[in-house]
């Protein structure tokens, strides 16, 4: 049926098509022979084609064209007869001799047109009877092409300031009133339209009306092309004289499509000008017209319009532009209870966007809205997507602008704004929060602001009621711990008092963050208290300063020895224990034997309980030796404490190898160059001969199980050791045990020959031979001590 | 001629929050055919960084490392050198350059790159180059004070390298270098 209906129109604007353009053809032939009675008569009945009434607007509009052009044609020739044969006046008459109502409009507007041009009436009255006369159109759709028509000739021919027809009688309110008429009428017809032809066909005849849109607007176009339209004129008639219209039309589709027109056409600082008229429209258009997008647009172009040049920027103040915007949305909302919750966002968020271009030194507003959109979002429960976005942007947007998350921290409604959002949401602005703080290098400078952020950034920072955390990603979840601890890099003051008070600030916000989260956040916290004790080490020397609030190396000691307590206890015994061994060698530095030693009884016992994993037991072993290697704090007894069981691990760890290697490096502790008091040559030598032995009995172990000896690798690496000790001048180590092991590998090697040769360690040994070669070429003490060492 | 950019001990972000924008804009993708990294990224997000200024990334493993497939050493032929990874928390004394030398013969390589200290160094030592390339964010070090960020550059052309020591004071980059030949008798022979 549908498509019956297709083919039929198809037909029906073909056979108009034909009518016209046979018409015109006849049409052609009396303007060359200047019969002006037959011209009249073919070009009204071409005209006749326009009162089919079975078309629709899109068809229509392709005869309308046609026409069109066959009327211009005609308009050459009345231009042209009138300064010949036949006045204009007498054509004027003539033309309203057609027979139907429709063809006599049209050809009365072309003539009318050149009677304007002829300046031999004033233009005014013309404009009057033509706008007057095509009342006699009811029909909409007829009707609106008909005052199009009027409006496209006439437009060039309008009485405004500097046009040839304005002067004596002819004003630019003439032009106004002409206009403005015209767009009244032709909006009344647009209108009504809805009403024509069966119900259930209003969705298609709203899609066609919706196309015809563009011939009521243009008459606010040529409005808004209109020199002479002052302010004035535009506030007190122009303006008033459209919302009128727009307002009792009471038609959402007109009022939303009028109202964005108006706000296009004229002038941004016109709008800023009758804001209050403009705005006051809003609330009494009818609850369905999408009103946001309309204001959002409005506040968008003064927004440009503000952005384009700072002299604008007192006009914005004079009016009260923020006051009434503000108002008008709170208006709005109310008026159109039934709004989304995403609608009213966008308004607030436009008019945020607003505030930040024209008052951007206007916190108070910026919290204004924030708080009326709490208000707004208030017990709504859980947002939809679409809104959830707009907040985001919303909340965004201060931080944008102002670079700096200090200004956001005073904002008191932000932090109410973020308590509404979803947990998800929340995250994901707490990680815009985060990537702002990141991308401007901002410094968070005080406790208290610390503890502002870590309130808004909640999210991310412990699981919120009803949490699922399961549903999280892992990846995700590290990506987003992460960036917390960066966040924590970016606290900092200079004052070690307060850069005290905003660790302990950091500390009790992380430390509700569970199980998950203490070893992403609790690393960076302590780093941030070990520089701290950089700082304050070396001034905490003079003493005396007023202990309760003052940062001491000691207080931040305990504050670092109860935090990695509780990574221990996560449990995290790995990284704990690392970063006991810093704080030890923290404490080293700042003297403290006794906290020193605390922290190495802490990662002691750490190693003795929880490390089990043979791996992480070397590595743990290593920076235990590589850490007390390096203590100078300790005196004698402590430090044998340490040492001894050190040495002890060494000898327990699972593999051989490792043990020997664990051993050897014990050695370091008994033999630092730069401490006098440790050289114990002894038992540097008793360490290397324990690595040997144990290395022994690694090669016979390989001897039973894999039926060939070992590598030779670890002998390589104790006579490397061997050599270390003998150069450092450790007189335990003799030239004769050198050569002894030189031997051993060497005859070890040979044996090998025959099975399993190790390329890695023939080279190795290579290299050391060469080593002890070049130390004995190297003349002065050096070869001299080396040169007794047989080869 | 081989462009090989040595990096290590960024600790992001449990020492610092990334690095220096002076570096960042420096090491772009495309310029440097190979990376070694002493280790101590500690997270994957760096790891993916310097995977994307060059797909030839070596690492060894670092101590705060959470990839635990790092190896503990690793060696790489460049050309005409052999050169050799660590980090370095291994070798006790922490920096010891003759106990790195041990490490240099053990692993029998020309240039040993190794880092934990945070102390940017280049040395020739004996046959061939000891290289620290600090730390790159310029963290905190139990071991050394006012760390700033430094990274290493080698140019290596044949049996020659130079290497570029890149190092950010008080927000200015330095460049120092260091030329080293390779006699054609070191230490590859057996």
């Amino acid at each position: 049926m549908m498509s019956d209906g297709v083919e039929d129109e198809e037909k029906w604007l073909t056979a108009g098509i034909a009518g016209l353009q046979q018409n015109a053809f006849y049409m052609h032939r009396a303007l060359d022979s200047n019969n002006i009675k037959d011209a009249l008569k073919y070009s009204a009945q071409m005209l006749s084609e326009l009162r089919t009434s079975r078309l629709s607007p899109h068809k229509y509009y392709e005869l309308y064209m046609r026409a069109f052009d066959e009327l211009r044609k005609l308009e050459i020739f009345f231009k042209e007869e009138s300064k010949r044969s036949c006045s204009i006046i007498e054509l004027y008459e003539l033309v309203q001799h057609a027979g139907n109502i429709l063809p006599r409009l049209y050809l009365l507007c072309t003539v009318g047109s050149v009677y304007i041009r002829s300046k031999e009436a004033p233009a005014k009255d013309i404009l009057k009877d033509l706008v007057e006369m095509c009342r006699g159109i009811q029909h909409p759709l007829r009707g609106l092409f008909l005052r199009s028509y009027l409006s496209q000739v006439s437009r060039d021919k309008l009485p405004d300031i500097g046009s040839e027809y304005e002067g004596d009688e002819n004003t630019v309110m003439d032009a106004v009133e002409f206009v403005l008429q015209n767009f009244t009428e032709m909006n009344k017809l647009w209108v009504r339209m809805q009403h024509q032809g069966p119900a259930r066909e209003k969705e298609k005849r709203e899609k066609e009306r919706n196309e015809l849109r563009d011939l009521v607007g243009k008459n606010l176009h040529v409005l808004g092309q209109i020199e002479g339209i002052d302010l004035e004129l535009y506030r007190d008639t122009v303006l008033p004289r459209i919302l009128e219209q727009v307002v009792n039309c009471k038609d959402d589709l007109a009022q939303y499509y009028l109202m964005d027109c108006i706000i296009q056409v004229f002038p941004d600082e016109y709008h800023l000008q009758t804001l209050e008229t403009l705005l006051g429209a809003c609330p009494q258009l009818q609850p369905s017209v999408d009103i946001k997008t309309v204001l959002s647009g409005l506040m968008e172009r003064l927004s440009n319009y503000a952005a384009s040049s700072i002299e604008v920027l007192p006009e914005f103040v004079q009016v009260e532009a923020f006051a009434k915007l503000n108002n008008a949305i709170g208006q709005v909302i109310e008026a159109q209870p039934d709004m989304p919750v995403f609608g009213a966002v966008t308004l607030y968020s436009s008019l945020l966007t607003f505030t930040l271009h024209v008052h951007p030194e206007r916190l108070d507003y910026v919290d204004q809205i924030l708080g009326a959109c709490v208000s707004k979002i208030a017990g709504k429960g859980k947002l939809e997507g679409k809104a959830t976005k707009q907040i985001v942007a919303l909340l965004s947007a201060p931080l944008e602008k102002y670079n700096d998350i200090d200004t956001a921290l005073k904002l008191s409604n932000y932090p109410l704004v973020m308590e509404y959002l979803d947990d998800s949401t929340n995250k994901v602005m707490s990680n815009v929060i985060i990537q702002s703080i990141m991308k401007n290098k901002t410094h968070i400078s005080t406790a208290e602001k610390v503890g502002a952020l870590f309130e808004l950034i909640k999210g991310l920072i412990k699981d919120l009621d009803g949490d699922d955390n399961d549903e999280m990603d892992e990846d995700d979840f590290k990506e987003e711990q992460n960036s917390v601890a960066r966040l924590i890099q970016m606290l900092y003051n200079d004052d070690p008092r307060e850069m005290l008070k905003i660790i302990h600030m950091v500390k009790k916000h992380i430390m509700s963050g569970g199980p998950k989260r203490l070893p992403f956040t609790i690393p960076p916290l302590i780093y941030n208290a070990l520089k701290l004790v950089r700082r304050v080490q070396s001034q905490d020397e003079n003493g005396s300063e007023d202990e309760t609030s003052s940062a001491t190396p000691k207080k931040i000691f305990q504050l670092l020895n109860q935090t990695i307590e509780v990574l221990s206890m996560v449990p995290a015994p790995d990284l704990a224990l690392r970063l006991y061994l810093e704080c030890a060698e923290a404490a080293n530095d700042c003297d403290l034997e006794p906290v020193a030693y605390e922290f190495f009884t802490q990662a002691y016992i750490l190693y003795e309980e929880e490390i089990s994993d043979s791996k992480a037991q070397v590595t743990a072993l290593y920076l235990i030796i590589g850490t007390l290697q390096r203590m100078h704090t300790f005196g004698v007894e402590n430090r044998d404490t340490l040492t001894h069981k050190a040495t002890g691990y060494s000898a327990k760890l699972l593999k051989k190898p490792d043990q020997c290697r664990a051993v050897y490096a014990c050695s370091h502790l008994f033999w630092v160059d730069d401490q006098d008091g440790i050289k114990d040559g002894e038992r540097v030598l008793l360490c290397l001969k324990r690595a040997l032995r144990i290395a022994n009995a690694a090669q016979q172990m390989a001897n039973v199980t894999k039926g060939s000896s070992g590598s030779v690798v670890l002998f390589i690496e104790i006579l490397n050791k061997y050599l270390y000790f003998f150069e450092k001048g450790n007189t335990q180590i003799t030239v004769a045990s050198i050569e002894g092991l030189i031997e051993l590998v060497t005859s070890e090697m040979q044996s090998d020959s025959k099975g399993t040769a190790d390329p890695g360690a023939e080279a190795f040994f290579a290299s050391t031979m060469r080593y002890i070669q070049s130390q004995k070429d190297k003349g002065g003490a050096t070869g001299e001590k080396f040169d007794p060492i047989k080869v | 001629m081989v462009l090989v950019l040595a990096i290590g001990d960024l600790h992001i972000p449990h020492r610092a929050p990334d690095l220096p924008a002076k570096f960042k804009s420096m090491l772009v993708p495309g310029k440097i055919q190979h990376i070694i990294c002493t280790g101590n990224l500690c997270i994957k997000e760096v790891h993916d960084y310097l995977k994307s200024l060059c797909p030839s990334l070596h690492i060894t493993r670092g101590e705060y490392d959470e990839d635990a497939r790092y190896p503990e050493t690793k060696t790489i032929t460049i050309g005409q050198f052999k050169l050799g990874l660590c980090h370095g928390h291994q070798v006790v004394p922490w920096g010891d350059l003759d106990s790195l030398a041990m490490l240099q013969r053990q692993l029998d390589v020309d240039i040993l790159v190794s880092g934990h200290t945070h102390q940017f160094k280049a040395y020739k030592h004996e046959a061939g180059v000891v290289i620290n390339p600090g730390s790159a964010t310029g963290a905190y070090s139990s071991i050394t004070y006012d760390v700033n960020p430094s990274f290493v550059l080698m140019d290596i052309d044949g049996l020659r390298v130079v290497v570029y020591v890149y190092e950010l004071i008080d927000g200015e980059v330095k460049v120092d270098k260091i030329d080293f030949k390779k006699t054609s008798t070191a230490t590859t022979t057996i």
